[in-house]
C-alpha cells in the first residue's frame, strides 16, 4: 500500500476516534496541532490503527514517534 | 450488544440532562481514566447520568483511611475499587520471601477495613490471575507461590462479601477466563499508559460493573420466556414427533439442548420465573414435557405456558399480564430471528438476545451476556415459580365468583404482622430492591441499612405476610414509619409485592398503621408519593385510602387524621 493511502486511512481513524469529520492529517502533523490528541487518545488511536491494518507496533515504536509521518512509516514497513 | 470503547466515549456527548444522576466514585492503583469514561458511557446506555469522582492515581488507601478525604466529602452512592493483580505482583516481587504471604494478608485486612469504615456500597474488582510460572504447575503445592496466594485472595473476597452486606465483588477474573489473558492485557498500552486493561477489554469491565449498579437500582431480570422448537430441543415437535426431536446425552446435537435446559433449570431454582411462548398446539407442545425421558424441564417448572398460533408479541403481553412484572425484567430467547425482531419491535424494553445459529454455541454465548445479575438471593426466590402457578389457580377461582367480596372471603386470608427481625431482614431488603410498581417513595434499602433502621428508635417498622387457602405468599409488604414529632408519623416507606394486588391488603395495612398511631398517641399520619417511571399505579393511593392532600410545592404530600379514622373493611385476619 502507498504511504498516501495509509495516511488517508489513518486520517479516517483519527476522525472516528476524535469525533471530528473535518480533521486533516499531514505528515508533519504532531499531537500539539490537534486539540483532542492527548496521551490517552494517542493509545486509543494506536490500538485502532493496529486493528485496522492487522499489525502490531512495539512499545518502543509507539513511544518514539514524533509526528504522523513516522507513524505512517512504521505502518508501511509492517504491511 | 456490547459497545466499543469509542462508542461508549461518544455516548458522553449526548444530552444527559433528563437522566437520573447517581454519584459514583472510582479508585484504582493503575490509570483509570479510560475505565471511568467507559463507566459513564455504559451508564448513558442504561439510563443513568453518573456523577463520577475519580481519585488521583494510586490513592486507594489514603482516600479510605482519611475520613476527611475527597472521597468521603463527595459522598457517593457506590464506590468502585480496582486494585490490580499487576500491582500486587510487583509488591510481591519486591518483598522478601518470608513476608510474601503477608502482602496478601494485608490486602485482605485492608478490604475488611474499608468495608467497616463506610456503609456505602463498595464494588470491588477481584483479581484476574497472572501465572508468573516460577514453579510451573507445582505452584499449586507451594503456599507462597503467587498463583496460590492470588487464588486464596479471590476465595477470601467471596467470604468477605458474605460477611459484609455492603461489599459486592465484580468478577473481572471471570471476564479474563472468558476472554483470555492475552486479550485482557496489552503490553504496549501498559507501557505507555500504566493501564493494565486493553482498550477492547474496558467495555466488558464497565458493563459488568454497571450490571451490579443497575441491579442495585432495581433493574434486573425476573423472568425468562422461552421458545420450544430448536430452542429447548432440536427439531419441530409438530412435524417430527416426540420420538424424533433431538434431546439427550447420546452423541449428537441433542446434548447441547439438554445442557441448555439444565442451565435454565438452575435459573429457575435461583428464582427466575420461566414461561413458554411457542407457536404450536398446546397439547403437542406439552407432550415432551410430560413424556420425553430426556427432558430436564417439566411442566411444574413453568409458571406460564402459552402455546398457540397467535403472534408472539401478543402472547408475551398475555404472559406479562399474568405475572404482573415489567417488560424490562423479561428475557425472551428464541432461535428464530424473525420472532426475535418482531418481539423487539413491538415490546420496548424487553431483552431479546441474539442467538448463535449453532445450538452447540447457545450456552457459551449466553454466559457472555451476564443477563441475570442480582444483588440479593434468599429462600423466597426458591418458591417463586410455585407462587405464580398458584396465582393462575386463584385467577381461575375468581372467575367463578361474580362478587368480589365473596371471592375475597372465600380465600380465607391470614396475615402475620411483625417488626423487623433477623429472619425477615434479608427478604425486606430484597423486596425493597425489587418493588417498582407498588412503591410510594421507591427508597431502596440494603440489608445493612435495614439492620440499622431496626435499631433506630426514630423509626417503627412493620412487615406483613399473606397466606390464603391456596398457599403462602410470604412477606409481601413493608411499612417504615418515621416519628417526625410526638404528633406526626411519616410513612417513609410503603411498598408491596404486586402478587397481592386487589386483595384488600392496602386496607389491612392502613388499619394496622392507624392502630399503632392511636396506641402511641400520634395525631396525624403523613404520606408521600414520589413519582417514578414505574409507580403510576399508586399515584392516587393515599387519596383512595381517605388521606387529604397537603398544600405544598410538589402536591404529593397527604395527611390522615388519626382520631376520626374508621377501620376499613378487610377480609384478612391477623395470625
Amino acid at each position: 500500500m502507498e504511504k498516501t493511502a495509509i495516511l488517508s486511512q489513518i486520517q479516517e481513524i483519527f476522525r472516528d476516534i476524535l469525533d471530528d469529520d473535518t480533521l486533516i492529517l499531514q505528515y508533519e502533523t504532531t499531537a500539539q496541532d490537534v486539540e483532542e490528541w492527548d496521551s490517552l487518545t494517542h493509545i486509543q488511536l494506536i490500538v485502532a490503527i493496529e486493528k485496522h491494518f492487522k499489525i502490531k507496533f512495539t512499545s518502543r515504536e509507539i513511544l518514539s514517534w514524533k509526528n504522523v509521518e513516522e507513524m505512517v512509516e512504521s505502518t508501511f514497513i509492517k504491511l | 450488544m456490547i459497545q466499543t470503547f469509542n462508542q461508549l466515549k461518544k455516548n458522553l456527548k449526548k444530552d444527559l440532562s433528563l437522566l437520573p444522576v447517581i454519584k459514583i466514585a472510582l479508585l484504582g492503583d493503575t490509570a483509570t481514566q479510560f475505565l471511568s469514561t467507559a463507566l459513564k458511557g455504559v451508564g448513558v446506555e442504561k439510563g443513568f447520568n453518573f456523577d463520577l469522582f475519580e481519585a488521583d492515581y494510586n490513592q486507594v488507601e489514603r482516600q479510605f483511611l482519611d475520613t476527611t478525604s475527597e472521597l468521603f466529602q463527595f459522598d457517593p452512592e457506590y464506590i468502585i475499587v480496582f486494585q490490580s493483580t499487576h500491582k500486587l505482583l510487583s509488591k510481591f516481587n519486591t518483598t522478601s520471601i518470608e513476608k510474601q504471604i503477608s502482602v496478601f494478608n494485608d490486602r485482605i485486612a485492608f478490604i475488611k477495613t474499608i468495608c467497616s469504615t463506610t456503609s456505602t456500597r463498595i464494588i470491588y474488582f477481584n483479581y484476574p490471575e497472572i501465572d508468573d510460572q516460577v514453579f510451573g504447575s507445582y505452584a499449586n503445592k507451594v503456599e507462597n507461590s503467587f498463583i496460590y496466594q492470588i487464588r486464596r485472595l479471590n476465595l477470601e473476597l467471596m467470604n468477605l462479601s458474605q460477611q459484609f452486606p455492603n461489599l459486592f465483588i465484580c468478577d473481572i477474573s471471570s471476564i479474563q477466563n472468558k476472554l483470555g489473558r492475552d486479550f485482557m492485557f496489552d503490553s504496549s498500552v501498559y507501557v505507555s499508559t500504566e493501564m493494565v486493561l486493553s482498550i477492547d477489554t474496558i467495555p466488558y469491565i464497565a458493563y459488568r460493573t454497571i450490571d451490579i449498579i443497575s441491579a442495585a437500582q432495581g433493574y434486573f431480570k425476573k423472568c425468562l420466556i422461552l421458545d420450544l422448537d430448536n430452542t429447548l430441543w432440536g427439531g419441530i415437535i409438530g412435524d417430527d414427533g416426540i420420538e424424533n426431536i433431538q434431546l439427550g446425552h447420546e452423541l449428537g446435537i441433542g446434548k447441547a439442548f439438554s445442557e441448555f435446559q439444565q442451565w435454565i433449570l438452575k435459573l429457575k431454582n435461583r428464582g427466575i420465573i420461566l414461561a413458554i411462548c411457542s407457536k404450536n398446539n398446546e397439547s403437542i407442545a406439552k407432550e415432551p414435557f410430560e413424556k420425553h425421558p430426556e427432558m430436564v424441564l417439566h411442566l411444574d417448572d413453568i409458571a406460564v405456558f402459552v402455546a398457540n398460533w397467535e403472534n408472539k408479541a401478543d402472547n408475551i403481553r398475555k404472559i406479562q399480564s399474568i405475572l404482573n412484572i415489567g417488560f424490562d425484567s423479561m428475557v425472551f430467547i428464541d432461535d428464530n430471528p424473525f420472532e426475535r425482531n418482531l418481539v423487539r419491535e413491538n415490546i420496548p424494553n424487553i431483552t431479546v438476545p441474539e442467538l448463535p445459529e449453532d445450538p452447540g454455541e447457545y450456552l457459551e454465548y449466553l454466559y457472555s451476556l451476564n443477563l441475570f445479575e442480582t444483588i440479593s438471593y434468599s429462600n423466597a426466590d426458591l418458591e417463586r415459580t410455585k407462587q405464580y402457578q398458584v396465582e393462575s389457580q386463584r385467577a381461575a377461582l375468581q372467575f367463578s365468583f361474580t362478587n368480589e367480596k365473596d371471592f375475597l372471603k372465600s380465600l380465607a386470608m391470614v396475615s402475620e404482622v411483625a417488626p423487623l427481625n433477623p429472619f425477615n431482614i434479608p427478604r425486606v431488603a430484597q423486596l425493597s430492591q425489587r418493588s417498582n410498581q407498588f412503591n410510594l417513595r421507591t427508597v431502596r434499602y440494603t440489608e445493612a441499612e435495614i439492620e440499622a433502621l431496626a435499631q433506630n428508635d426514630q423509626f417503627q417498622n412493620i412487615t406483613f405476610t399473606l397466606s390464603d387457602k391456596f398457599g403462602e405468599h410470604g412477606l409481601i409488604c413493608v411499612i417504615i414509619l418515621e416519628k417526625q414529632n410526638s404528633d406526626t408519623l411519616f410513612i417513609n416507606t410503603w411498598f408491596m409485592s404486586c402478587r397481592v394486588l386487589k386483595r384488600g391488603m392496602e386496607n389491612f395495612t392502613l388499619n394496622t398503621i392507624v392502630n399503632y398511631a392511636k396506641k402511641n398517641g400520634f395525631k396525624k399520619i403523613l404520606g408521600e408519593y414520589i413519582p417514578t417511571s414505574k409507580n403510576g399505579m399508586v399515584e392516587n393511593h393515599y387519596i383512595q385510602l381517605g388521606f387529604s392532600p397537603v398544600e405544598n410545592i410538589n402536591h404529593h404530600l397527604f395527611e390522615l387524621d388519626v382520631e376520626h379514622y374508621m377501620d376499613k373493611e378487610t377480609y384478612i385476619t391477623i395470625k
